[in-house]
């Protein structure tokens, strides 16, 4: 179980100098074990430097972080642990593979936590199938793969380490159509199979919609929303006000409603559009 | 962070500093730094500091940046102190120890000289621009083109080494956050385990600069790029008024500082 | 002459590759329109894109720039003056430390007089809206405000053509906007012919002309509402289509009838409603 809990949490950048930058200020959120999360925001809302404290990386300069109940912050020892439990993939995280070969990259992680070399070649088997890495491509090295497959070997060096929360920002950033659809059903598969907690941070409405339990708006370094994907979505004018856009079936939504038509207020995916779409028909039929 | 690191960086601005062409603020560096050398008294060293504080003032630097770009040589300066204070003969502060006030005094113009020397400096790089700075080099050394010295390549080699810097340690910091989330540990271990343990750094850093390299290349190609031959430049090298007060300045302050020592001050 | 780029049989394998990245290719591009190429990575879309500017040269056909052939080396600098190039990340296509500096490489390459580069900064800056950053550090803006300082610096040249391969794939939707904002406004004000690489549908809704590429070959030529409403082969390309697209086309096959021409929201709206009325 990984259960997180946030309190107070507060970040300032370059504290003391001319550039002192509040980062992100008085975050008080509960993630509970299990939960999809999607955390959506501009580029500088403070979204990473949120992330980026989940696992310690970053340490507060005010409030608390608790995973399981234990403060991450306590000691150097948990907090370099807690980076077992809670598994951060950064954007682009293709630019971090160094190892010569992929099963050595994937396995850099599980080497780190101190396993012997049968649970390390388990867990590296484990997490190439999470995200379809072919055992022919163990032995390549990372530098000859395409760039989403390399996507998918730098995503599974941090599945690896089996933590029970995974957290990816922008896991799709750079990639063409096809590709990103792998990426996203990998995650959702490591989801269901492991049962542990996703957070994900991305720019595209319709993936974060479509996928999601629970979203989180992020706006100049505070929480603006947080709520259900149709609890967000059901607010599209406050959304686009802070300059984000809602999915595209919520603003096709929005227009038709302008032209007289009678749809819930919940439409966020093409799905619950066509579908309510094709009700109408039959009833003007 | 590794991004605090302010060495030798540029600060935007219009001040008359700004304006001096950097030729001419090259060659002040060096008749700065031979003045900062051939001050051996307490007034000359008072002398120079004015001066350093009046081009300070006149290039709206403010003592606190400048005082922050020392930090990376503090060390430096500590050590010469120190090396003075306990090496240098004379008079002991209190009989039988081993520091002694000459000692005390001489490390105290040590530091100074060193300070002095590197906010001199200072403040050729943050009123400079670095395209200007190499542009200014590589006019000052075209004499050395006769003799097939690669001025040209040599300019546009620093100038983007200088423009890569920043980002390459934006990138270093980046590379070091995603390791660590790996369970990477950097800070434990001897010697050998902690050079061992910079390889996942080095090895992802070194395959990002080549493809950089590679790719700003093309970019450079594809914008007409073709080496030093028949370029032009946006900004003309051009001495102006200023200059040449600047020289009579540069002149004067070395005139004083050798006047100076010739009557032992 | 109103085609400025003109692409006959192009053919090109890459050294050490046993495989053609480009498979014949023909095409023309008409001078002063806007135009998207669609298609999913390895397509052979950015091959194409640097033979416009003869970073590549064809291994079997031609690509004549303003009539001149790219494969005439004495014409180079006048090729690539002519097509501009911006490239996907643009941290690694700024080469000075200081936004107008970067602005003038270009000129100062082409040898042009001191106060005409100047002027040339200068215009080409307040064309893509960055003349109060031009003293600013590049590395210091944001991913649009700096991909607006490459193409500045492709515009300072004064080409009749800018290719763009893929110089958003690394941006956040605002950054995105306002390259794309910025490259309409190009071809719409100063007639500047604009293609487009891109995987994403969303940028082509504008162009005049829209072409898919897949497997080193054209497969789908026309205006965005002809090419998207294409949605079978679309999607056998591995390539979405826009929402509006994708949710008319499932309607249709659930009885509804709707043009599968209106692209923008608005205009889908309005058909729907017609049906449902």
């Amino acid at each position: 179980m990984s259960d997180i809990k946030v309190s107070a949490l507060r970040h300032v950048y370059s504290a003391g100098t001319p550039f002192e930058k509040v980062a992100i200020d008085d975050i008080n959120i509960e993630i509970p074990h299990g939960q999809f999360v999607g955390l959506i925001g501009h580029t500088g809302s403070g979204k990473s430097t949120f992330i980026q404290h989940l696992n310690a990386l970053l340490k507060p300069s005010s409030g608390t972080v608790m995973v399981d109940g234990e403060d991450i912050n306590a000691d150097k020892m948990t907090a370099k642990n807690v980076r077992h439990k809670v598994g951060l993939v950064f954007q682009y995280p293709e630019y971090q593979l160094f190892e010569e070969t992929v099963y050595a990259d994937i396995a850099f992680g599980p080497k780190n936590m101190g396993l012997n070399e049968a649970e390390i070649d388990e867990r590296v088997r484990e997490a190439a199938h999470f995200v379809g890495v072919p055992d022919e491509q163990f032995e390549k090295s990372p530098l000859e793969l395409s760039g989403g497959q390399k996507r998918r070997v730098a995503i599974a060096g941090v599945i690896a380490m089996r933590p029970g929360v995974l957290i990816l920002d922008e896991p799709t950033a750079g990639l063409d159509p096809a590709g990103c659809e792998q990426i996203l059903r990998n995650i959702c598969d490591y989801r269901t199979q492991t049962g542990s907690t996703v957070i994900i941070v991305s720019h595209s409405m319709d993936d974060v919609a479509r996928l999601t339990d629970r979203l989180v708006v992020f706006n100049h370094g505070a929480i603006r929303f947080d709520g259900t994907p149709e609890e967000v979505f059901s607010q599209p004018e406050e959304l686009r006000s802070i300059g984000l856009a809602v999915p595209a079936a919520t603003e096709l939504a929005m227009e038709l409603k302008k032209r007289g038509l009678m749809l819930p207020n919940s439409i966020y995916t093409n799905e619950q559009l066509e579908k309510a779409l094709l009700k109408l028909k039959r009833r003007a039929d | 962070m590794l991004k605090d690191i302010t060495l030798g960086q540029y600060f935007p601005g219009d001040t008359i500093a700004h304006r001096l062409d950097p030729r001419t603020k090259l060659l002040l560096v060096i008749v700065y730094i031979v003045g900062l050398f051939n001050a051996v008294s307490w007034w000359s060293y008072a002398f120079v500091i004015v001066i350093t504080g009046l081009c300070m003032y006149v290039s709206k630097i403010r003592p606190a940046a400048a005082f922050k770009g020392l930090k990376p040589v503090i060390f430096i300066i500590i050590l010469t102190a120190l090396l003075n204070i306990f090496y240098t003969k004379g008079t002991p502060i209190i009989e039988g120890w081993i520091i002694t006030w000459e000692g005390i005094a001489k490390a105290v113009m040590m530091s100074v000289r060193i300070i002095l020397l590197i906010v001199g400096t200072f403040l050729l790089t943050y009123t400079t621009s670095p395209i200007a700075l190499t542009d200014g080099l590589e006019i000052l050394l075209n004499p050395l083109k006769k003799i097939k010295v690669p001025v040209h390549e040599m300019s546009m080699m620093m100038s983007m080494a200088l423009r890569f810097i920043p980002t390459l340690i934006e990138e270093t910091d980046k590379i070091m956050s995603a390791q660590k989330a790996r369970g990477a540990d950097f800070e434990t271990g001897n010697l050998m385990q902690r050079a061992k343990a910079l390889l996942p750094i080095l090895v992802p850093l070194f395959v990002s600069a080549f493809r950089r390299a590679d790719e700003l290349a093309v970019a450079m190609e594809s914008r007409c790029y073709h080496g030093g031959k028949g370029r032009t430049r946006m900004k003309t090298l051009k001495m102006q008024g200023i200059d040449f007060l600047a020289f009579f300045f540069g002149a004067a302050f070395l005139t004083v500082i050798f006047v100076m020592k010739k009557f032992g001050l | 002459m109103s085609s400025v780029i003109k692409i006959e049989n192009l053919h090109y394998t890459y050294p050490g590759d046993d495989v053609e990245s480009l498979k014949g290719v023909s095409l023309e591009i008409e001078r002063g329109s806007f135009v998207a190429v669609l298609g999913h990575n390895g397509s052979g879309k950015s091959t194409l894109a640097k033979h416009l500017n003869a970073i590549l040269l064809p291994t079997e056909g031609k690509v004549l720039i303003d009539g001149i052939d790219t494969a005439d080396e004495d014409n180079l600098l006048k090729v690539r003056s002519t097509v501009g190039m911006v490239f996907q990340n643009p941290d690694n296509q700024i080469v000075a430390n200081v936004v107008e500096d970067d602005v003038a490489f270009a000129p100062e390459n082409l040898s042009v007089e001191p106060a005409q580069i100047r002027e040339r900064v200068d215009n080409a800056l307040k064309a893509v809206d960055m003349y109060e950053f031009r003293l600013h550090a590049p590395h210091l803006l944001s991913g649009g405000q700096k991909q607006r300082v490459a193409i500045a610096g492709v515009i300072a040249m004064q080409p009749e053509v800018i290719v763009l391969d893929e110089p958003t794939a690394m941006l956040d939707p605002k950054g995105r906007r306002e390259v794309i904002d910025t490259v309409t406004k190009l071809c719409r004000e100063k007639g500047i012919t604009i293609v487009l690489i891109t995987h994403h549908m969303s940028e082509c809704i504008n162009a005049d002309r829209l072409i898919v590429m897949s497997n080193g070959d054209v497969v789908a030529d026309g205006t965005p509402q002809e090419v998207f409403s294409q949605v079978e082969l679309m999607h056998s390309e591995g390539l979405a289509v826009p929402a509006t697209t994708e949710l008319m086309w499932q309607l249709n096959k659930e009885g509804f009838n709707l043009p599968l021409t209106a692209l923008g929201i608005a205009e889908c709206a309005e058909q729907i409603a017609k049906e449902i009325g």
